[in-house]
């Protein structure tokens, strides 16, 4: 395969990120918008010329039989840290440890450079219309090309340490974004939060490497997936604290994904990160950079069918974080928090079924859990960003996220309501929408692992159709608040306002476009194309657990429109029946308030403070006595510098008159 | 042994030495004590050519007694009012100084006297030297020559005369 | 009578520690030049003299005396450069007064 146009698809972004950063001042918004939307539709072509080519050009490289192939299109050593070994006639015998760029193509990439470039161009699309007028509207299209190529460059990477140099990248990025509005204090807080908490996900993620690029000696993805039993046996067997030493590496790297994915205890800050512009909310944190921990995992999938306690740890914590986000998210105001803790729960719906894809070393289903989690992640990237582009065109219209300042809205805006209804019945599973089949292959793996498993997620399965529906009944149906007078209100205030209305076509169209992508990409005979080993795999539906997930769904919904269709005071009434438990949703269960105490009481009280007073009293105290001797001393004898020079001149001839006399005194 | 009229001539030039240098610092008319020291300055060129070192007398009269002495007129003349004689010293200063110099003395003539009373009787015989060897000890970059001092001075020299037009200018 | 050594230095001993008394009181500027001047010559003096009675034959501390001609003429004429603009400024060229460079 020729490597212009993968080498393009990187490229394209970076120099737009360039252009548009360095020389966008000098430029229209116009022309900074639509030069980015450009480039990324460019981008969204060649990877779709490229996707395309890997999956049905039926090229040897690509595939042999019905088995897809890994494909290495280039791979450029950059850093070599130990050499090459050779044999005395010249072979190689072993790569010395190196890092390397490259560009990988196989299944799961190919996905990836499928749903990046669709959401990121529709995103560009979307922002035309969204951030017209905004300060900084061509730096925040330089920061979306850097995310894309970051992004990009982190899916294609042939090695770990690639993708972790694109995994900090896509953590600056998002930093940036998530502060666009820098002057909003919250900005500014939120975007220092998501990158600390993720920063310190990431050093685990970098022991990790460490210590599995130490046992194996090698960076590359391919020789070590390919040939998993070579890692267990470089590993032989060392264990650490109880436990293998592979599973400690895994764990570890486990933990960075579990920082950028958001999973328990270390999503506090995707909540918060909302702060950032809505379109970025779309692309970052809900259907790209977020599932960088799915994509990771899935990376090395076949060493964490290795060990079964890493892969029981992330069912674990994708479980428990699934449950938890669900239950945060009925008890929330602001729609954009909503659909936070709805990513949250839908992100830990992959990795659980991740989880559950092996037993023992061996695939369940052939791997059905591995297939399933990407299926979900390709149809919630659309579905979720159709959902944050539907909020964002809400906020457009109403200038608040709460839900309790809409109501209604169905009669003002038809498009977007029609397109948030698909978004919802897509994440509620609902055939035929795209969500019902990619959560009903993730709730046949969690059964085939264990019934456990299968009835925990379909219960969050149903909490999930409920608090969406919660959301689309309170927007758009509910009471309608009296927009008029508000609209009065605020021109009284000297505030330009409007009664609600629907948004540009710019908005719209990205809209229209996923909401047909959510309704029928469920029908993408996924099992041909993405696969954990590349063999082929069937998908069958199996229809009572699918009619099982139907039916809590539905109730759910139904649930759903009894309580939130027209106003009324069932809601009040139940959660007075439970106030405690309400409040507590509401406020997340005190996990923020548990990370101030954490950080405030412990690790600043008792450990910074006693720090600080060390560094201050005795470091800076021996530094200040120093300065302070020698500068009493100075005064001291500063009068001797009197500006009187017959003065000098007194003092030279005593000293010179006396070491006269002592050289004559040495002398005699 | 020295001819009559050689001694003589060292007793003429090593009082005007002592008298004029003694005049020069203890005149009260500063132009008076640039004029002794150009009488200073003569005499001590007429040692340099008792001592057969005709070249360093004639450079001795030529900058020092030409250029240097009228540098100081000049500076002189510019610097005081006509008529301004410096004020009376006050006694403790002056007795003050006299301590200094003569300590200065005190040291100084005692490693005189202990060191070099009487090594040698009388002046070697020595050749002028001509100038063509003056030239090569300048110039040449041999034992004993010395070229790279020269060039040193003249860039010094240079510096000064760089120094002085920009410290003296008028902003 | 012979001219010793020692004839020609008690003059150049007198000359210098008038330069020093010169120096140590005088406070016009140009007379504690000119007493610089007279320690200059009294050096040059002892060089000269010794290279004649010691060194009869060679030309060393004839050449320090040259290059010692040299470095007071440049010396003086940057002192006197100094000494006129510090006039120009104050008016004044007592060396009480110019105290400003201290500390």
């Amino acid at each position: 395969m020729d490597i212009t146009i993968p080498v393009l698809i990187l490229a394209i972004p970076l120099f737009m990120f360039l252009l548009l950063g360095l020389a966008g001042v000098k430029m229209s918004h116009k022309l900074a918008g639509i030069l980015g939307t450009l480039g990324m539709g460019t981008v969204l072509v060649l990877s779709y010329f490229t996707a395309f080519t890997y999956w049905f050009s039926g090229s040897p490289d690509f595939i042999a039989g019905t088995d897809r192939l890994q494909f290495t299109v280039f791979n450029q050593t950059w850093l070599q840290f130990t050499p090459d070994v050779f044999n005395e006639a010249g072979e190689l015998v072993k790569n010395g440890l190196a890092i390397k760029l490259g560009f990988l193509l196989d299944p799961i990439s190919a996905l990836m450079l499928i749903v990046i470039p669709t959401i990121s161009f529709m995103v560009h699309l979307y922002s035309l219309g969204y951030m017209k007028g905004e300060k900084g509207f061509q730096r925040y299209y330089a920061f979306l090309s850097l995310f894309s190529f970051s992004m990009l460059g982190l899916v294609v990477a042939t090695n770990i340490f690639q993708m972790y140099i694109f995994w900090e990248l896509v953590g600056a990025s998002s930093f940036l974004l998530i502060g666009f509005f820098y002057t909003l204090p919250s900005a500014v807080a939120a975007c220092k939060k998501a990158f600390i908490v993720t920063r310190f996900a990431d050093l685990g993620f970098l022991i990790g490497i460490l210590v599995l690029s130490f046992y194996t000696n090698q960076l590359d993805f391919l020789p070590m997936t390919q040939n998993p039993s070579q890692v267990l046996a470089d590993f032989g067997g060392a264990t650490f604290m109880g436990a293998s030493v592979l599973t400690w590496a895994l764990v570890l790297i486990f933990t960075g994904g579990m920082g950028k994915s958001a999973m328990l205890p270390l999503h506090i800050w995707l909540p918060d990160a909302m702060e950032g512009p809505t379109p970025v909310s779309a692309l970052i944190h809900a259907a790209t950079m977020v599932v960088a921990g799915v994509y990771l995992v899935a990376r090395l999938f076949p060493l964490y069918m290795l060990e079964d306690a890493a892969l029981t740890f992330i069912t674990v914590v994708g479980a428990v974080t699934a449950f938890y986000a669900a239950c945060v998210a009925c008890a929330q105001i602001d729609i954009k928090r909503i659909l936070a803790f709805s990513t949250i729960s839908q992100i830990a719906f992959m990795m659980v079924s991740l989880g559950v894809a092996s037993k023992h070393g061996e695939a369940i289903h052939e791997g059905l859990g591995y297939m399933a989690s990407m299926f979900h992640l390709f149809t919630h990237a659309m579905f979720k960003a159709l959902l944050f582009l539907g909020a964002g065109s809400l906020i457009h219209a109403v200038h608040s996220n709460n839900y309790t300042a809409m109501g209604g809205l169905r009669k003002y805006m038809p498009i977007t309501h029609i397109t948030f209804l698909f978004g919802c019945l897509a994440i509620a599973g609902i055939w035929p929408w795209a969500g019902f089949f990619s959560k009903d292959e993730i709730l046949s793996a969690c059964y085939a692992n264990s019934p456990f498993w299968g009835v925990w997620m379909t219960v969050v399965a149903g909490m999930t159709a409920f608090y969406m529906f919660r959301m689309y009944f309170l927007i758009f149906w509910w009471d309608e608040p009296d927009y008029a007078a508000r609209v009065k209100e605020q021109e009284a205030h000297g505030h330009h306002a409007s009664m609600p209305h629907e948004s540009p076509l710019t908005m719209t169209i990205p809209l229209i476009f996923l909401a047909i992508v959510s309704f029928c990409c469920g029908w993408i005979p996924f099992g041909k194309l993405v696969t954990f080993d590349g063999h082929e795999y069937h998908i069958h539906i199996d229809w009572s657990i699918a009619t099982m997930s139907l039916v809590v769904a539905a109730a759910s919904i139904a649930f759903a429109a009894f309580l939130y269709m027209k106003k009324n005071d069932r809601p009040a009434r139940m959660a007075d029946s439970c106030r405690w438990l309400w409040t507590a949703a509401n406020r997340r269960f005190y996990w923020d308030e548990i990370y101030l105490f954490i950080t405030r009481r412990i690790i600043f009280d008792g450990i910074c403070k006693p720090i600080a007073w060390f560094d201050r009293h005795i470091i800076d105290g021996t530094m200040d006595g120093l300065a302070y001797v020698t500068n009493s001393l100075s005064v001291a004898i500063k009068g001797l510098q009197s500006g009187k020079v017959q003065m000098y001149i007194w003092w030279y001839l005593i000293g010179a008159i006396l070491l006269g006399l002592i050289t004559a005194v040495c002398i005699l | 042994m020295e001819s009559v009229g050689s001694t003589i001539c060292y007793w003429i030039i090593a009082l005007a030495i002592v008298i004029f240098s003694v005049l020069t610092v203890t005149t009260r008319k500063i132009l008076r004590a640039a004029t002794y020291l150009l009488f200073v300055l003569f005499a001590t060129a007429a040692l340099y050519f008792k001592l057969d070192y005709e070249f360093l007398g004639s450079v001795q009269i030529a900058v020092y007694a030409g250029g240097i002495v009228v540098l100081f007129v000049f500076s002189i003349l510019l610097t005081t009012r006509p008529g301004d004689n410096s004020e009376q010293l006050e006694s403790r200063k002056k007795l003050l100084g006299i301590a200094g110099a003569l300590a200065t003395a005190a040291a100084c003539g005692w490693a005189l006297c202990s060191r070099c009373a009487d090594i040698f009787t009388s002046a070697p015989d020595m050749a002028n030297p001509t100038m063509q060897e003056i030239g090569t000890a300048m110039l040449g970059t041999g034992h004993a020559q010395y070229l790279l001092p020269f060039e040193a001075i003249s860039v010094l020299l240079l510096a000064c005369i760089i120094g002085g037009v920009v410290i003296a200018r008028k902003r | 009578m012979d001219i010793t050594l020692i004839w020609y230095l008690v003059p150049a001993l007198v000359m210098f520690c008038c330069g020093v008394y010169g120096f140590l009181t005088r406070r016009n500027m140009i007379a504690m030049l000119i007493s610089l001047e007279l320690m200059l010559n009294a050096v040059d003096i002892n060089f000269v003299v010794f290279n004649r009675y010691l060194y009869p034959g060679s030309m060393e501390g004839w050449m320090f005396t040259l290059f010692g001609i040299a470095i007071a003429a440049a010396e003086t004429a940057l002192a006197i450069a100094i000494i006129i603009n510090l006039f120009r400024v104050s008016k004044n060229i007592d060396v009480r007064d110019a105290t400003h460079m201290k500390y």
